[in-house]
């Protein structure tokens, strides 16, 4: 007989072997889903995971593709950690390439020196303030914050096609809902030649060493991990929830928003109706996948792009529907989640017992009465 | 029949991972007879318990109830065998009549509707404890919960009655009333098993006791032929020091000053806090007594600045007003506090011990510039542990590993190590077994002897009258007038904890 038991102690090996347990059990889900659409699973498993990154240009393409998810996944792990629920990187993201494209689009016929660095800054400014909408309902009007930020992410997503189809939208284009192309003064540098590969990869690594010492060494940080394991405690020792609270869910849009307009003077080089393909909410599966520690964050968000990669082949190679990446990252959060059962318990297979109450003979209940 | 005892639990055993609660342990319940189970604090009183009304089962282990075997797998077993058991934390709903609580709890067992009523009138008078079925719960003292807990369990064709630490929660007067119900049950042949850790109460009514320890019985003997110093030796084993003397001092400086504090409450089951004022002088220790859910919570939370007031000037720390101020701003000029919740507000259950050192140290050269000093955490985690014996495997222990006198342990060495000039605390030895019960009070008095100015809450009428130099009580968010420990006598201090000082209050003021 099967019984789940509960641990003395949550399980350290568990907390690691988790995630891992989690992919495994989504490959095997996945063969038995290809199979079932009548493809070779092993072929098909081929084509998803591995064909994308055969090579040093796939490889290149994967790392761009995990540079916004990171930056979110870093800011909204810092959320987490405080257990404020922030839900809208996404909106956060799109706001920061909205703004950051306004800026960037004032340096068209410019060869300025600040022409990028005012676009990132503007994008990190839009996403910030757009989680700060979130921060002040949620500490002033006491609103929640997970409704909030996601009614957010479709107000952040309909700006920014309002402003593509109006006043940002080319003048010369055609009618195409589409901004200008920026200079070249505002795009960011390619880091290797013949990839995609743009500065942003420093910023992801920038964002993973500050974010790692800040949790880890700082009493800020020290703060936020009180506050969102046990909130009386923080309130005991003096923490201020509403500071803590802000503080974390400025720092993610402003990752966020970073992150949206990197994109945009990146590798799109132009404000376009759809800038993210759902990065920001893949970002909360990689935030929990890795289990809200900067380095397991990080393998989650290559994983994760790799997710958006074998959807895109499975489209062109297989010709499934684009749904298949949803349904991969759906499975991965569900196992996880599952497989985080096993932290706190385990599994005992209990065998009849020999020498216990059970051989004694008892009278019934009935007779005892 | 005589000879059959009403309860034999032979050789039981239950394991849970990483202890075993009950280690082969037996106990023999004769009819009408008052049985004490004394133990500390995870001795295995509870596991017995919940063994024996079928919560827990058994490893191994036998229950002979009136002489035959029986398997209790669920509390209705033991309720149809006519065991009946009375938790240390009530399962009432508040907002449910007396009538429909009982009926709710006992299902079919309640009988017909529509004299439940009549028969619960007639067991409480028969039993003097007196109840109105038609009552809110929500409206009852704590003592008026009890009984209706008890009269459950009495509507039941009832032989034995499991009591788990009745006392705790009753003022002197409810408990003196609780005995009379119980000596008249035993009377009439219902066993009665009583568990507590309160000697002298065990010594007034029990006439056998079965004493626990580390999970294994320690001892059995006539409570009624033994010093409760004997009965305490055997509850913690040789080697715990035992003292009951502790030295009163009278100082005149004024650390803490309250006057005329009120806050409305903020929700229907917060108590308003009403015209209280009070000064804790350096060097003392200021005791508040009363019954749980007096108003002592708010009070405490007002006092450490869990709740600020913008507004207000009432709370005075010297000559500075500090109703308005943050709690760490508080701590800064010097205030201490030590929550009643040990997990969930005192520390972190899932951080270790020296992170949750840092909790509240972090002002004590443990963060340089913003960024954390972990040897320094680490050394001062290590330095609590030794000194004030913390029994844990190592530092990175998490807080909920730890057990409740421990972790409690650990807490108080952590907030006296800061050397505080007013610490505040709520319930400091609740739970805890007496070798650390002994180990806090001193702690306590050897802070006061260096000028600290203390204010311990507690519902333990023993040590408050222990360790207290200045005593009072709170009753319905309101304190009664403050009275050196020992010109206040115990009689005093319960009519107070009921109230009567509002009424002496009143009349007073009329005369004037």
């Amino acid at each position: 007989m099967l019984k789940i038991e509960a641990r003395a102690q949550p399980s350290k090996h568990w907390a690691y072997f988790s995630p891992i347990l989690a992919v495994v059990l989504t490959l095997i889900t996945g063969a038995i889903l290809f199979s079932s659409l009548g493809q070779n699973p092993v072929e098909a498993l081929y084509i998803f995971f591995i064909s994308p990154i055969e090579d040093w240009y796939g490889i290149s393409e994967l790392l761009v593709k995990c540079i916004p998810i990171l930056l979110c996944a870093y800011g909204l792990s810092l959320c987490y950690r405080a257990s404020v629920w922030n839900i809208g990187a996404e909106g956060q993201l799109l706001m920061g390439g909205l703004i950051g494209s306004a800026m960037a689009l004032q340096f068209v016929h410019s060869d300025s020196i600040w022409a990028m660095p005012l676009t990132l800054l503007a994008g990190i400014l839009g996403g910030a303030a757009w989680a700060g909408i979130a921060a002040f309902l949620k500490l002033k009007m006491n609103s929640n914050e997970i409704l909030v930020t996601i009614m957010l992410n479709y107000i952040a997503l309909n700006l920014l096609v309002w402003a593509v189809h109006g006043p940002l939208k080319d003048p010369q284009g055609f009618n195409f809902p589409e901004s200008a192309l920026f200079a070249q003064s505002t795009i960011l540098p390619v880091l290797f030649e013949g990839t995609r590969l743009h500065l942003g990869l420093v910023f992801v690594l920038l964002a993973l060493a500050i974010i790692w010492v800040f949790v880890s060494k700082t009493f800020i940080g020290f703060q936020i991990r009180v506050l969102g394991m046990d909130k009386a405690a923080a309130k005991m020792a003096g923490f201020s929830q509403n500071k803590l609270s802000a503080l974390v869910l400025l720092v993610c849009g402003g990752l966020a928003g970073l992150a949206g307009a990197s994109e945009v003077s990146g590798p799109i080089g132009q404000l376009v109706p759809s800038i993210s393909p759902g990065y920001g909410y893949a970002a909360i599966i990689v935030a929990f996948l890795g289990r809200l520690h900067p380095l397991g964050i990080t393998l989650a968000g290559l994983l994760m792009a790799l997710i958006f990669m074998g959807g895109e082949m499975a489209q062109i190679s297989l010709a499934l529907p684009s749904a298949i990446t949803g349904i991969f990252q759906g499975l991965i959060l569900f196992y996880l989640l599952s497989s985080d059962v096993l932290i706190r318990y385990r599994i005992k297979i209990k065998l009849p017992p020999i020498n216990s109450v059970k051989k004694r003979v008892y009278p019934t209940q009935t007779e005892a009465q | 029949m005589n000879n059959v005892k009403r309860l034999q639990m032979q050789g039981i055993s239950k394991s849970y991972p990483g202890c075993k609660a009950n280690d082969n342990i037996s106990l023999e319940i004769g009819h009408g007879e008052i049985h004490a189970l004394l133990g500390e604090n995870g001795a295995g009183k509870s596991t017995l318990m919940k063994v024996l009304y079928g919560v827990v089962k058994p490893d191994q282990g036998v229950i002979l109830f009136n002489g035959e075997a029986v398997e209790i797998n669920q509390p209705a077993d033991a309720r149809a065998l006519g065991i009946g058991m009375v938790f240390q934390h009530f399962s009432l709903f508040e907002t449910l009549t007396v009538k429909e609580n009982i009926e709710l709890a006992l299902g079919k067992q309640a009988g017909n509707s529509s004299t439940l009523a009549q028969r619960i009138r007639d067991i409480s008078h028969k039993y003097q404890m007196p109840l109105d079925p038609n009552r809110r719960v929500a409206t009852l003292s704590t003592g008026e919960r009890q009984r209706v807990e008890i009269v459950r369990c009495l509507l039941l064709d009832i032989q034995l009655l499991i009591l788990d630490e009745p006392t705790s929660v009753l003022t002197p007067q409810e408990v003196d009333a609780l005995f009379i119900t119980l000596k008249k049950l035993s009377d009439e042949g219902c066993s009665i098993l009583f568990i507590s850790h309160k000697l002298h109460e065990v010594a007034e009514i029990c006439s056998a006791a079965t004493i626990l320890r580390g999970g294994k019985v320690s001892g059995h003997c006539n409570p009624k032929q033994q010093t409760p110093d004997a009965m305490a030796r055997m509850m913690v084993g040789d080697g715990v020091e035992i003292n009951h003397q502790t030295r009163r001092t009278y100082t005149h400086s004024a650390y803490l000053k309250v006057t005329n504090l009120s806050k409305a409450a903020s929700s229907s089951f917060d108590i308003a806090l009403n015209n209280i004022s009070l000064t804790v002088n350096k060097g003392e220790i200021l005791g508040i007594a009363g019954v749980a859910g007096n108003g002592q919570e708010a009070l405490l939370k007002a006092l450490s600045g869990e709740t600020t007031d913008k507004t207000a000037q009432s709370i005075f720390i010297e000559q500075t007003c500090i109703n308005a101020l943050s709690p760490m701003q508080r701590r800064r000029m010097g205030v201490a506090f030590v929550p009643e919740e040990r997990l969930g507000r005192g520390a972190v259950p899932e951080m270790d011990l020296a992170e949750n050192a840092l909790l509240t140290s972090f002002d004590f050269g443990l963060v340089n510039k913003g960024f954390l000093q972990w040897r320094k955490v680490v050394a001062l985690t290590q330095n609590i542990i030794q000194k004030y014996k913390v029994k844990t495997p190592n530092t990175h222990t998490h807080a909920a590993s730890l057990s409740g006198g421990n972790l409690q342990k650990f807490i108080i060495g952590r907030e006296v190590e800061q050397q505080p000039k007013l610490l505040l605390m709520s319930h400091p030895t609740w739970g805890v077994d007496i070798g650390a019960q002994v180990a806090i009070h001193q702690a306590i008095l050897d802070l006061r002897d260096k000028g600290c100015a203390v204010l311990v809450i507690s519902e333990d009428l023993d040590e408050l009258y222990k360790i207290s130099d200045r005593l009072c009580a709170i009753c319905d968010g309101q304190l009664s007038p403050i009275l050196p420990t020992d010109d206040l006598a115990l009689p005093q201090l319960g009519r107070w904890m009921a109230g009567d000082f509002m009424t002496e209050q009143q009349n007073r003021e009329e005369a004037a």
